[in-house]
């Protein structure tokens, strides 16, 4: 497949242009940049609220990883408490051993170990939350491309309360 | 039609279940095991069973059906009451759940119509039992295929394929649409 060069004019204008209104049109345009993560369907099934932090979660084997940034700038957001449950080798999602919790680093990643998940109600994956009132509550549920896979990721933007 | 329920029962995913949650999904294998049965009974395919009993039989494995598709939901129901909740009202993630509640609701309607059949006539009855019989077939193959569960994959892949070509088999055998006297 070839791909339509751009005319070297129009990109030298464009680029002008960028280079002149960029000062002024920065600030909203990053405001509408990163876009909020939205609430995935099924996201709060089971959950249950306060997971206490934690080193890690049973006795681990799994990685759940992810950032949580702020909407508009990007902006990584350290210190926030990201709650985090699935049905695992080692209890169901209503199981309250199978909950825990982790903070963000300060470049807004979390990471926290748990037991292998395995597939539920027809696919294996994981829940996880940002439900601490600083920004909008959001629920997350990502399924794992492969059910042998060790780790799953999930992020988040969040939009101020 | 043991098979797939033999090797579900071999699956890893039993041993990080409770028994409510592996009773709910054999009940679902045993559903789809029992959908075999119902063409071959309805053209009297097995053999040792004269068409007058095996018609009767073919009632019997209908309520089977009808109550085994309960158990299925009523144990998943209890494993995950918010699941269940979001199959039911059609807003779950998962694409396999519309299929399995779209069949579960036309197993129930051939319940229905089954005990009304004398009232319809039975040209109508026929045409919309298999009819429904279609659908529940292939929406219940569907969903099972699409699940990520106890069944082992090539079991399920065999039993669904076999049910869709012996109930496809008999609906044109039995030349369902076909102009009668």
């Amino acid at each position: 497949m070839s791909q339509r060069p751009i005319p070297r004019r129009r990109l030298l204008a464009t680029a002008a242009a960028a280079l002149t209104l960029g000062p002024v049109l920065s600030v909203p345009a990053r405001a509408a940049g990163v876009a909020p993560t939205p609430t995935m369907r099924g996201g709060a099934n089971n959950y249950l609220p306060g997971a206490p932090i934690v080193e890690r979660i049973g006795g681990g084997g799994f990685w759940m990883t992810g950032t949580v940034r702020r909407a508009g700038d990007g902006a990584p957001l350290a210190g926030q408490r990201i709650q985090i449950w699935a049905h695992t080798t080692e209890g169901h999602e209503r199981d309250p051993h199978s909950h825990g919790a982790t903070l963000t680093d300060a470049d807004g990643r979390f990471r926290l170990e748990m037991p292998q998940i395995v597939p539920a109600f027809g696919q294996a994956h994981g829940h996880l939350a940002y439900d601490s009132g600083d920004f909008e509550t959001v629920f997350l549920r990502p399924v794992m491309p492969s059910p042998k896979d060790t780790t799953l990721h999930a992020d988040f933007v969040l939009v101020p309360a | 039609m043991l098979g797939p329920l033999g090797l579900a029962a071999t699956s890893p995913l039993l041993q990080w279940r409770q028994p409510v949650y592996i009773a709910a999904g054999f009940a679902g294998v045993l559903g789809l095991a029992l959908m075999l049965l119902q063409p071959l009974l309805a053209a009297g395919l097995l053999p040792g069973l004269g068409p007058v009993r095996g018609r009767r039989v073919h009632r019997w494995i209908g309520g089977l059906l009808v109550a085994s598709v309960v158990l299925h939901v009523l144990g998943l129901w209890i494993t995950s009451p918010p699941d269940v909740i979001d199959a039911l009202l059609f807003r779950s993630p998962t694409p396999f759940s519309v299929w399995g509640v779209l069949a579960m609701w036309l197993i129930f309607a051939t319940a229905v119509l089954a005990l009304v059949r004398r009232r319809l006539g039975p040209k109508l009855w026929r045409r919309l039992h298999t009819t429904l019989a279609l659908f529940i077939v292939a929406g219940s193959a569907l969903h099972a295929l699409l699940i990520d569960g106890t069944m082992e994959v090539l079991s399920k892949w065999a039993l669904s394929a076999l049910v869709l070509a012996v109930t496809a088999k008999v609906i044109v055998d039995l030349r369902i649409w076909a102009r009668r006297r």
